[in-house]
């Protein structure tokens, strides 16, 4: 039965990806960092699913679509534990689990109002000083943006 | 360093500013040297600062070098609404070093990315000045005639006092023992405290300065700012309780120097002015030769 439960979870899709454990409350913000809102191909989601580890969970599965590696660096932000099952033909060829990143460029915007990086042009760059608490320093006003006060570009 | 921007304290390295401390005695002894004259060097000022601006300028005549700048951002073409990438990129043109304070934090970090020519920081908003954390260390130097093992007390606004962020940086390469003197609200933060820590060094915090007044080597007096409070009841408790007194210094070591970025407001009695402990003025001065080092390393001419 466990079996049959996990293929119809992950397989479900003939081509395309599988995001699979997302933080239930995360899934929405999932959905518009990948930009997911405005993509046209079937996209199945379902969120406060039972997880063993993470108490509750969310699911994406997007049909016909394949990430970049940087594209999943934007999740990790809000998914750090998010796994990416790259499904073809109805078969699992690839499993990546996220990781946050050490550098984090043009994805979130500097939460200080006074930073150089909100006045002019410049692409927004950040290092990573926790990982667990997600806390990420900017190049240019050496700030620390914490997790709630990110906001995504 | 030729050629290397000074954007935050950490961009040198414990070597790059023991060099300039070095090359800044020499200045000390013979400040009036002649080996800028074929250089032009911009000082850009979108933000008014007196003391900063006067020090860099003095140090860059008494060796000879011509200014150009402005002092305000208001008569240039900022205030036509030009970016500040463009205003880099002309005064580039015009000059072999620049001298930049801007109120927006960030803003030296990425003026030295575009700019052909290198920057020196003379403060971006509350981030970084890194020539004022130069010339705190060559203070310490001078007075305690070494930067290592000494007990530095930090007293008043910890939190927004980017001198204090800086120096603290710095002074961890120091092997210092740090004493941090501040009201509640006004702590050093966890992002200064973390150089601390991942260095071992021994810190404490206090509320009283007197707690701190006989274990120290060094006290750096701040300004608590009005604007930092919601509350101006607050303000008023604090501001009369970070105050340094006659009195509080007549235990204190003798090797103290008494130390304050200025501008003071009413932080340090007037009465303390006379003790040999203070040098604040002094520590002013020591700017100018501190910045001739800086400017003559980065040309190259030392």
């Amino acid at each position: 039965m466990s079996e049959k439960v996990k293929e119809l979870k992950v397989s479900a899709i003939q081509n395309g990806t599988v995001i699979d454990h997302i933080p239930a409350n995360a899934l929405f913000q999932v959905i518009r960092i990948l930009k997911l809102e405005r993509f046209e191909n079937m996209i199945l989601f379902a969120t406060n699913l039972e997880s063993k580890k993470y108490g509750k969970k969310g699911i994406i599965k997007v049909s016909n679509k394949f990430f970049k590696p940087e594209e999943v660096n934007r999740i990790a932000l809000v998914a750090p534990h998010a796994t990416m099952i790259e499904i073809r033909d109805f078969q699992v060829v690839k499993k990546i689990i996220v990781e946050i990143p050490d550098k984090i460029n043009g994805i979130v915007k500097c939460f200080n109002p006074n930073c150089i990086t909100n006045h002019e042009q410049i692409i927004q760059k950040f290092t990573v000083t926790d990982k667990e608490d997600l806390r990420i320093k900017c190049h240019y006003c050496e700030k620390i943006t914490v997790k709630n006060n990110m906001s995504f570009l | 360093m030729k050629n290397k921007s000074l954007i935050s304290i950490n961009d040198y390295s414990k070597e790059d500013q023991l060099k300039i401390l070095e090359v800044a005695e020499e200045f000390e002894k013979k400040p009036v040297q002649n080996i800028l004259q074929d250089h032009v060097i911009a000082s850009l000022f979108f933000e008014p600062s007196t003391r900063t601006r006067l020090s860099f300028e003095s140090a860059a005549n008494r060796l000879g070098g011509k200014i150009v700048g402005f002092s305000e951002a208001s008569n240039t073409s900022v205030k036509k609404g030009e970016s500040l990438r463009d205003s880099i990129l002309t005064v580039a043109n015009y000059s072999d070093l620049i001298i930049m304070r801007n109120p927006l934090e960030g803003s030296a970090r990425f003026a030295s990315e575009i700019s052909p020519v290198p920057i020196i920081n003379a403060g971006d908003g509350s981030n970084q000045h890194p020539t004022q954390t130069l010339l705190d260390l060559y203070s310490i130097k001078k007075t305690q005639n070494k930067l290592e093992n000494l007990h530095v007390a930090f007293i008043g606004d910890l939190k927004y006092g980017r001198t204090v962020h800086s120096l603290v940086i710095a002074l961890c390469n120091f092997n210092t023992t740090f004493h941090l003197v501040s009201p509640q609200e006004l702590k050093l933060p966890s992002s200064v405290k973390m150089f601390i820590k991942e260095k071992n060094l021994e810190y404490n915090q206090y509320v009283d300065i007197e707690d701190v007044t006989e274990k120290a080597d060094v006290l750096y007096m701040t300004r608590i700012q009005k604007e930092r409070f919601s509350d101006p009841l607050e303000y008023e408790r604090i501001k009369d309780f970070y105050v340094l007194r006659k009195n509080m210094i007549e235990n204190t070591k003798e090797n103290l120097t008494i130390m304050h970025p200025l501008p003071r407001v009413n932080e340090i009695e007037i009465e303390v002015d006379k003790s040999p402990k203070a040098y604040y003025f002094q520590q002013a001065l020591n700017g100018v030769y501190v910045r001739q080092a800086l400017i003559s390393l980065i040309l190259g001419l030392k």
